[in-house]
């Protein structure tokens, strides 16, 4: 019985580029639309990159580029291609957490999880900035990262201990923020 | 992690229980490494996409998929008629299906789903797809519910678009307010709120060529979702398996058996491909299931020494379209009325209307808040009425510990009086209430929840937890649950609790959870079960397997056996510490007297005292209490209310680990406060009610600028039915922020919202209305005039009531007997 050829459509035309993210050049072809968000995780499968709206409102998909946080989700691929950054995978160094990561850890500041890569991001450009950040200042760098389930106590907790920590200070938790008053 | 130089405020002796450990999942997820459901990526796999309706309301006369089957990269289009079979989480109210075939009831119902090459061939076809809807007669409110029988959302509703009518009489409460010296009559309404997880749902389906599904998904309650399945596609529930990924948050809102994984699981069937769904944003709004809006009316009798004599509540519920767990909710808005201050007679009347609005359902704290909110600031009005100091009034009559309320539900240890003290003297609440100045307050509320349902979902005779244990003769151990972890750290629950009992390292444990292949069932988180019913079967199984070492070890080290000891991953002499054997060999040991070593533990929660119907909601192993002082500052120019600090006491029975429970009491306290202040799933009614805010922009909830500094006092008074004494933390807290909230407003400007969210335009109308003489009041006037049942009337146990109804005294026993 003859067979019928099989009529393959080609999609539409991809662009190519290259992005560097977490120290690492990794060339990709993708369609032109595609948002930073998009290319991460789908491409490169860096899924540690989260998204809670697509639409620039919670600040889980933030990023770095050269150090400051965007929000990938409203981030045009084509535009950061051959731009140094860094998402949630690259923080670590080998198998030690970086101090944030790990005051996160200890503070229980990672309830489900899901705003905490792009709020160790936002934390991680704050202390770049300011070694000894106030409750204030990281209010301010941070609000626009949604957090629901821990009230942001327990974040701000980690990120002042991380601090003091990366300021060389041998700083512990307070007692209280483990068990209360 | 540097925790060890802290000593546990209490029970010295556990190696485990109450210290601040992290989290077993706490790396992965600081490391971007914890699987989500939409992480998961699979070879050919297709991408899905549902068409929802745009109308709140229509009959579906023709539905035309031709052109997006003919679009190219579009696998297969599937409509109603392709799952015919109804679901829903309650027994009673299987009324959802997964594609609406003739009948939409809400903007966003299921109607049309695609299977294609990518999501964006997937968007494009549902374009392309063409329904033609004949528009119906929208209900919008509960007031045009109890006005328009017809057109009748469901047919199976108790009267017209009342779903569900209510009717519940304990003790004779006409001539209790009758014998009050005040009688406080209140109205308020609270708006519904939604749970806006930060993660979108999403689901994977793949069936196998081995004629077996899995199905992965963003779910609280992977058993329903299996039970769902089944159901709908026809499949023995031995051909599905349920893998309830990490949840991103769920709140309650990834509890319902959802539309869209359904409709995966069908299209990874038909196409012999896996299928991924993640909904938008927007999606995610119309999922909803959050918070009911609900108007009460509360009449509550006092003597002059502010002491109740009986309460008169009543609750009407704005349920939205479907049924979900609206008669549970429905009974909750009367349930937990009586388990915090003596409540000697007390009626409760609910009405729950369908509505063309997306379906209401559990939100953290499932039909307590609201009532909770009414209760509470009522409270804080007979106190002012009576001149008793609020935090007196309640502390006067406190439920005692140990009793049965009078709607038969059974309390066991009740620390609130504890809560009580802690707050008022944290918040120097006698030196600063009513003595601050204008624009400034101070605000109490108590409240008090479940530590887990007394009853199944669906009737059954069957535990509601399992826990299963495997022991590696490398010593590890390995925990099996069907629980699953949505952030509140279920998972590393599980491995204290048999890492305390069997001595190791609970670090060194695996956990294996949620999943209907692998893990004994456990029915889910919610009702804030988890800890207290996975514990008690992770006990159970714990102290099996110490039992088969304790034989094989005591032969080993020729030591009596009730002389060992379990700690340190070692399993030794008491008396001398250096004489045992490594936890792994102790297993090596038991393997080898009597072959693998495993064990199997479960939980029933004990039987509820009442009898009547209805007394199904409510019964719960442990009650939690919770006390809250909160600490507002109110512009009277704008009606902007900020709250710069709560204080909150927290009645949690023993803390598994006291780092997990603070985090759950300052969610809880933000969550709470997100509600008091702001949040609101609101609808425009003139406007075919068109979602006001279906975007994270829009809907507003606190920031970090919002979130108030919180005070949290972590009571221990242990729970004789709570694995080492533990009750919940996960919903109690939330509980008394709003009435805390709207108390302080009232102590700031002399006001009262009688309305959640307290909102700026609301409190700037009441000032106003203030000043100009009128009433200084912002809440409902009115409730709608509903057709009550015949009341069940049940006679509290202090009137030698057997926990079933009977008739009413002074009633004709209509029907009695014949």
């Amino acid at each position: 019985m003859p067979v019928e050829p099989v009529q393959i459509k080609k999609r539409p035309g991809k662009v190519r580029g290259t992005f560097l993210v977490n120290g690492e050049a990794h060339d990709v072809t993708y369609a032109p639309h595609k948002t930073l968000l998009e290319v991460l995780r789908e491409e490169l499968a860096l899924t540690g990159t989260k998204h809670g709206c697509e639409l620039g409102e919670c600040g889980t998909c933030t990023i770095l580029i050269e150090g400051e946080p965007i929000l990938s989700c409203l981030a045009l691929a084509q535009a950061y291609q051959d731009v140094p950054m860094e998402t949630v995978e690259g923080m670590a160094q080998e198998s030690n957490l970086h101090p944030l990561q790990a005051a996160f850890v200890e503070m229980g500041a990672a309830q489900c999880g899901y705003c905490t890569p792009g709020v160790l991001l936002a934390a991680k450009a704050l202390l770049a900035e300011s070694a000894a950040p106030t409750r204030q200042d990281i209010k301010d760098a941070l609000a626009g990262n949604l957090c629901r389930c821990t009230g942001y106590i327990k974040i701000y907790e980690a990120i002042e201990l991380a601090a003091a920590r990366m300021r060389g200070d041998e700083a512990e938790p307070a007692r209280e923020a483990f068990y209360g008053y | 992690m540097g925790t060890e130089h802290l000593a546990t405020p209490t029970a010295d002796s556990y190696a485990v229980i109450g210290k601040p450990l992290p989290k077993v999942d706490a790396a992965a997820k600081c490391l971007g490494r914890t699987k989500f459901a939409d992480d998961i990526v699979l070879p050919r796999m297709l991408h899905a996409k549902i068409l929802r309706s745009p109308h709140p309301h229509a009959r579906i006369t023709a539905i035309d998929t031709s052109r997006a089957e003919a679009l190219d990269g579009v696998k297969v289009v599937i409509t109603g008629a392709d799952l015919p079979n109804s679901f829903g989480i309650l027994p009673v109210s299987q009324d959802e299906h997964a594609l609406e075939g003739d009948h939409v009831r809400f903007i966003g119902d299921p109607v049309v789903a695609v299977a294609a090459i990518d999501e964006d061939t997937a968007v494009e076809a549902l374009d392309l797809v063409s329904v033609t809807y004949q528009e119906l007669d929208v209900i919008a409110s509960i007031d045009d519910a109890v006005a328009k029988p017809e057109p009748q959302l469901h047919d199976y509703a108790d009267d017209g678009n009342l779903h569900k009518l209510v009717h519940l009489e304990f003790g004779e409460v006409d001539r209790a307010l009758e014998q009050a010296d005040h009688l406080q009559e209140d109205l308020f309404f609270y708006e519904g709120n939604t749970h806006l997880p930060m993660e979108q749902h999403a689901t994977v389906a793949e069936y196998g060529g081995n004629g077996r599904l899995t199905v992965w998904s963003s779910s609280q309650t992977p058993h329903y979702v299996h039970r769902a399945l089944e159901k709908v596609l026809e499949l023995p529930r031995a051909r599905i398996r349920v893998v309830a990924m990490p949840n991103g948050g769920g709140f309650g809102g990834k509890s319902d058996p959802f539309a869209h994984e359904i409709v995966v699981a069908k299209l990874a069937m038909l196409t012999g491909r896996p299928v991924k769904i993640c909904l938008t944003r927007e999606e995610v709004f119309y999922c909803h299931r959050g918070r009911h809006p609900v108007l009460m009316k509360v009449r509550t009798g006092v003597k002059a020494d502010g002491s109740i004599t009986g309460m008169d509540f009543e609750s009407y519920l704005d349920g939205g379209a479907y049924g979900s767990y609206g008669v549970a909710s429905t009974y909750y808005t009367g349930a937990l009325q009586t388990v915090t201050y003596e409540v000697p007679a007390y009626r409760f009347k609910g009405a729950r209307a369908f509505t063309n609005k997306p379906p209401c359902g559990p939100k953290r704290g499932h039909g307590t808040p609201q009532p909770r909110f009414a209760v509470e600031v009522t409270l804080d009005k007979i106190a002012e009425r009576l001149s008793i100091d609020p935090a007196q009034l309640r502390l006067q009559q406190l439920q005692p510990a140990d009793s049965v309320t009078a709607n038969w539900l059974k309390i066991g240890s009740m620390g609130l009086g504890a809560c009580i003290a802690k707050v008022t003297e944290g918040s120097d609440w006698s030196n600063r209430f009513r003595k601050l100045p204008y624009g400034r307050g101070l605000g109490l509320a108590c409240s008090s929840y479940i530590t887990g349902a007394g009853l199944p979902i669906y009737w059954n005779a069957m535990p509601h937890s399992g826990v299963q244990l495997k022991c590696d003769r490398g010593g590890g151990v390995t925990v099996f649950c069907g629980s699953t972890d949505i952030g509140q750290g279920s998972d590393s629950i599980l491995a204290y609790i048999v890492a305390e009992i069997l001595g190791v390292d609970p670090m060194e444990m695996a956990v294996v959870t949620a999943d209907t292949d692998l893990t004994p069932v456990d029915l889910g988180s919610y009702s804030s079960r988890v800890t207290l019913m996975t514990g008690q079967a992770a006990i159970q199984a714990a102290e099996r397997i110490r039992a088969r070492l304790l034989g094989p070890v005591a032969e080993k080290l020729d030591v009596p056996a009730e002389r060992l000891e379990f700690s340190g991953s070692r399993v030794f002499d008491q008396t001398d510490p250096e004489r045992g054997v490594t936890f792994g060999e102790a297993v090596a040991l038991a393997e080898a007297a009597g072959g693998t070593v495993g064990s199997v533990g479960s939980y029933t929660p004990p039987r509820s005292p009442g009898r009547y119907r209805g007394a199904g909601v409510g019964p719960s192993p442990a009650y939690s209490y919770s006390a809250c002082v909160a600490e507002v500052e109110v512009d009277p120019d704008s009606g902007i209310v900020v709250v710069p600090r709560v204080w909150i006491g927290h009645d949690i029975g023993r803390s598994i680990n006291s780092s997990l429970v603070m985090g759950q009491v300052e969610g809880g306290v933000y969550m709470g406060l997100g509600e008091a202040l702001m949040e609101e799933m609101a609808y425009r009614p003139n406007r075919n009610v068109v979602h006001k805010w279906p975007s994270m922009l829009e809907y507003k909830s606190p920031t970090m600028h919002e979130m108030c500094d919180v005070t949290t006092y972590l009571i221990e008074d242990p729970d004789a039915n709570g694995p080492f004494g533990a009750k919940e933390a996960g919903q109690g807290p939330l509980l008394p922020v709003m009435p805390a909230v709207a108390n302080a407003i009232y102590d700031a400007v002399g006001v009262r919202i009688d309305e959640v969210p307290m909102s700026p335009p609301k409190v700037h109308k009441a000032i106003k209305d203030k000043a100009r003489g009128k009433a200084p009041r912002f809440g409902p006037s009115s409730v709608p005039s509903v057709p009550w049942p015949e009341v069940t009337y049940v006679p509290p146990p202090w009137e030698g009531g057997d926990g079933k109804a009977h008739p009413r005294p002074g009633l004709e026993t209509r029907g009695e007997g014949g």
